[in-house]
């Protein structure tokens, strides 16, 4: 099925993902700028142990079934860049 | 004989519980089953007038908690069915007339004598559907494919599973083929991706809901209409038949040659 009409994206679409936000929201009772600071308070910690890349961290809700995952994808800074810069 | 209680409930007002609870009755009766549907949407009944039964109340749901009257009597008989009652709601009182272990006491001496309970749950999810779905074996919840309407029956099918009611099986209602291919509503599988429970029926939209409405005579009494074949298809399921899904689309073929948009 076409999803765009005369460049408009049709509106089934738009509710669903608009919906697929909100309930996300809804059953984890989590806002954005909450999950915002969770990962910021993620970076601190794991920075602590090793080294990683904070510009890269990605942190999301994904929904399997009814229940939700928190998801983060955490890549780490290799141990050679590191040696290297010494 | 122990009946089954099930209980119809949206979060949402307006997506079609009460013609749903009437229906669904209906198509249970119509297969031989001894049915008792009670209106929980106390201060606001309205099952009554769908089932064409206003003018036969004597006694209602609170009557009989209170100990006005016995169980018996504040049962109405459907004349157009052997086995189908109604217990209505009390109009001038609220929800807080009832508590939870209330309606579970209800439901033990009422499913002593029918097969079944079908519980119709006011909108929200306060008291009054805390009250529905107390002695509910199994709750229906019911949505339309609507932004709004699909927030609030996930909201609810939440709570079931907190309450350990759940899992919910879900209704969809209201739906328009028409308007589901050409990308304007939400079609049965996103409304199932999104709120990921098991479907029990699918109601197309259908204008003689009101005309049935209007007359107070059930569209599943005749099961011509397709939206009262899809409630006889619920009815159907809920006694434990497999059945599939109507085809929608091809039924609008029709439509779609005279050019509805």
């Amino acid at each position: 099925m076409s999803f765009l009409f005369f460049g408009r994206k049709r509106s089934a679409n738009s509710a669903k993902e608009r919906l697929q936000l909100v309930l996300i929201h809804d059953r984890t009772d989590l806002t954005p700028a909450e999950l915002d600071s969770l990962k910021d308070d993620l970076i601190e910690t794991i920075s602590r142990h090793i080294e990683i890349d904070p510009t890269a961290v990605t942190i999301n809700v994904a929904q399997d079934g009814r229940s939700q995952r928190l998801v983060a994808d955490i890549p780490l800074r290799s141990v050679g860049r590191r040696r290297g810069r010494f | 004989m122990t009946a089954k209680v099930v209980t119809i409930a949206s979060g949402k007002g307006g997506v079609g519980k009460t013609t749903s609870v009437a229906n669904i009755a209906v198509a249970l009766a119509s297969r031989g089953q001894k049915v008792t549907c009670i209106d929980g949407d106390i201060g606001l009944r309205n099952l009554d007038v769908i089932l064409g039964l206003e003018n036969r109340i004597v006694y209602d749901l609170v009557d009989v908690i209170e100990g006005r009257c016995r169980l018996r009597q504040a049962m109405i008989r459907d004349k157009r069915l052997p086995e189908l009652y109604l217990i209505p709601a009390a109009q001038t009182r609220d929800k807080t007339s009832v508590s939870p272990s209330d309606m579970v006491r209800l439901c033990d001496e009422l499913g002593q004598e029918v097969d079944w309970i079908i519980i119709d749950s006011p909108a929200g999810i306060e008291r009054g559907f805390k009250n529905a779905i107390a002695a509910a074996n199994r709750v229906v919840v019911m949505t339309n494919p609507e932004v709004s309407a699909v927030r609030d029956a996930d909201r609810v099918i939440g709570l079931l599973d907190a309450e350990e009611k759940g899992p919910a099986a879900l209704v969809i209602n209201r739906l328009d083929p028409v308007m589901v291919k050409r990308g304007d509503m939400l079609s049965v599988e996103d409304v199932l991706d999104l709120l990921a429970v098991e479907l029990i029926g699918i109601i197309p939209e259908d204008e003689n809901v009101i005309v049935a409405s209007n007359r107070g005579q059930p569209l599943a009494l005749d099961g011509k209409s397709k939206a009262g074949l899809a409630f006889q298809n619920i009815a159907r399921r809920l006694m434990g038949e497999q059945v599939p899904f109507m085809d929608l689309e091809s039924q609008n073929l029709f439509q779609r040659l005279l050019g509805r948009k």
